[in-house]
């Protein structure tokens, strides 16, 4: 299960990159039932990664695996260099909890430490160097609680990037938000990725928004993947093999769709179908 | 000045020995249930500290069937009822709420008995009422350092777990990423809170004891956004309703009816409740953009 070294063409001199992430040959199971199916990936530092595919296809479980909060049934996950930033969908919290997008950006440094920590003005300027690079400086003092999803979601971009990772790791970042605050927070990233050469690997069942910014995809359906540069994976050939039925990719004005069928009966377009395409 | 001074003060107050057992006991429950609290409240475990104060009912009540301080049996039984908590909490996450309901209605059950034989069998009129609604007058002094070692393991505890329980309070899946145990984190809280109860239940009672673990924290929520501070707040309110509390109660043996004396968890119980309603009222908007939560008396929105 140790063969493909070199699966994975990324930008720069194949032999002098070290990944900052492999995912080899990963096969999870929830609840009895096989969610992901020998899914083998790599990422190398600074790639900006998509990781598509509809609701239900296991991008939630694959992140989860990746993160070390499920233990995969088959396959192993190896992340080096600094080690992982996660950035949660959403988070519940209620609006009288005292915590400032301050604070939650301060614990992504030492959260896991002990004790109180003393006032120090390195890490304050750190934190606050943090919150303006995620142009979140105006909202340091208010209650998480408190911030709209776009705002909680550059905090906890923050959160995850201050201890500088060397992977960031996003859970559907783009689900909750308006068109507006979908392409800020899409620059903000690629922004981030290009500066700090911080490799990013964002879910999401729509590739649209992240074509613009996508180095590669990583193409998740029923279960199994496809990753490669984008042009090379979202093809028809390449789908319809993953879906294990025909699909066809449509180029409409620099977008893409992926539509379902031969046109003999209803085409739905998969992105926006979720249980048609499982 | 002095007359204005011993009509708030009744002479006697500060040379009594059971005021002075009172002020340290009920000012050491009051400032660790209030550092404590703070995590009960923002960790949503309120639910669980009421069961643990109720089954500590239990062992207060064993505890004079064979003449111990009764801190001993709330400290006893609710530390052992968090430990069984967390493990039916692990095993079935969905279904703790159901068997915290069951445990603490068995031990309830218990405690019941006790408290029959405590009144029938044994010549202690006053241990119901001693178990439920506390009575600081009457705790035994040799139990103070007993007092101070709970109160600083507990906030021991909690001072050591401040940033990751902060951190999982937040987002279980945040926490565990940045390598904190969350397990054993939330383990060891609920010991602090059980102690915290143990240590309230002694001063205010076992029914009431929650009262100082949950007043004075949603209390300091309201005053700011810091979390220290709110410790900080929440321990300081708790100690103003206690100290107040006992105050009042040792002056009105010289209220209606005369010489029988309130009892000091009333006052208590009702300090909290008027700080608490105090803190509501607090003007919106004083700082920051209102609606928004930044700085002091942030509205809710």
């Amino acid at each position: 299960m140790m063969t493909e070294q070199r699966a994975a063409p990324g930008q720069g001199d194949p032999d002098s990159r070290e990944d900052v992430l492999t995912v080899d040959g990963v096969t999870a199971r929830l609840g009895g039932r096989e969610v992901l199916h020998d899914v083998r990936f790599t990422i190398g530092p600074g790639e900006f990664v998509g990781l598509i595919g509809s609701n239900g296809a296991g991008k939630t479980t694959l992140m989860r695996v990746i993160l070390g909060l499920l233990p995969p049934a088959a396959g192993q996950v190896r992340v080096s260099q600094g080690g992982i930033g996660y950035v949660p969908q959403k988070i519940q919290l209620d609006p009288d909890m005292p915590l400032r997008a301050r604070d939650l950006v301060g614990l992504g440094l030492d959260g896991h430490r002990l004790g109180i920590p003393l006032p120090s003005r390195s890490r304050r300027k750190l934190v606050d160097e943090m919150l303006g690079a995620v142009d979140a400086g105006h909202i340091a003092d208010v209650r998480v609680g408190h911030l709209s999803g776009g705002e909680q979601q550059r905090v906890l971009i923050a959160h995850a990037l201050i201890s500088r990772p060397g992977l960031l790791l996003l859970d559907e970042p783009l689900a909750s938000l308006d068109i507006a605050s979908e392409q800020e927070v899409v620059a903000l990233l690629a922004r981030i990725a290009r500066e700090q050469r911080i490799a990013v690997l964002i879910s999401a069942h729509e590739m649209n928004p992240l074509l613009p910014v996508m180095d590669r995809i990583v193409y998740l359906a029923a279960g199994r993947a496809a990753s490669g540069p984008t042009d090379e994976v979202v093809r028809g050939e390449v789908l319809s093999e993953l879906y294990g039925h025909h699909v066809d990719v449509i180029h409409v004005h620099g977008r893409v769709l992926v539509v379902a069928g031969r046109g003999d009966g209803l085409d739905i377009p998969i992105e926006r179908a979720a249980p048609a395409a499982s | 000045m002095n007359r204005v001074l011993t009509a708030i003060v009744e002479p006697g107050f500060f040379g009594s020995a059971p005021v002075h057992v009172a002020l340290l006991a009920g000012g050491v429950a009051a400032v660790v249930s209030g550092v404590v609290g703070t995590f009960m409240v923002m960790r949503g475990q309120s639910y669980a500290g009421h069961a643990l104060a109720d089954i500590s009912v239990t062992g207060g009540s064993g505890s004079f069937l064979i003449g111990i301080s009764p801190l001993w049996g709330f400290a006893g039984t609710s530390v052992a009822a968090a430990g069984i908590m967390d493990l039916i909490g692990v095993r079935r996450p969905r279904g703790r709420d159901l068997a915290t309901g069951i445990v603490r209605g068995a031990g309830l059950g218990l405690g019941a008995l006790f408290l029959y034989w405590d009144t029938t069998h044994t010549s202690t009129t006053g241990a119901t009422v001693t178990i439920l609604f506390g009575s600081m007058f009457t705790i035994d002094s040799s139990v103070i350092p007993v007092v101070a070692a709970f109160g600083l393991a507990a906030v021991g505890i909690v001072a050591a777990l401040y940033r990751p329980l902060l951190l999982s309070s937040a987002s279980s899946d945040l926490a565990v990423v940045r390598g904190v145990r969350v397990r054993t984190t939330g383990a060891l809280c609920l010991v602090a809170i059980a102690l915290a109860v143990s240590l309230s239940a002694l001063t205010i009672g076992a029914v009431l004891s929650t009262a100082l673990l949950v007043g004075p924290a949603a209390t300091a929520l309201r005053l700011t956004a810091r979390p220290a501070l709110v410790m900080l707040w929440s321990a300081l309110t708790g100690l103003a309703a206690t100290w107040l509390g006992i105050l009042l109660a040792f002056d009105s043996y010289y209220w209606p009816p005369e010489r029988q004396g309130w009892p000091v968890s009333f006052f208590v119980v009702a300090l909290v409740l008027i700080f608490y309603l105090l803190a509501q009222a607090c003007p919106a908007g004083r700082a920051g953009k209102p609606g928004r939560g930044v700085g002091r008396c942030s509205p809710r929105s």
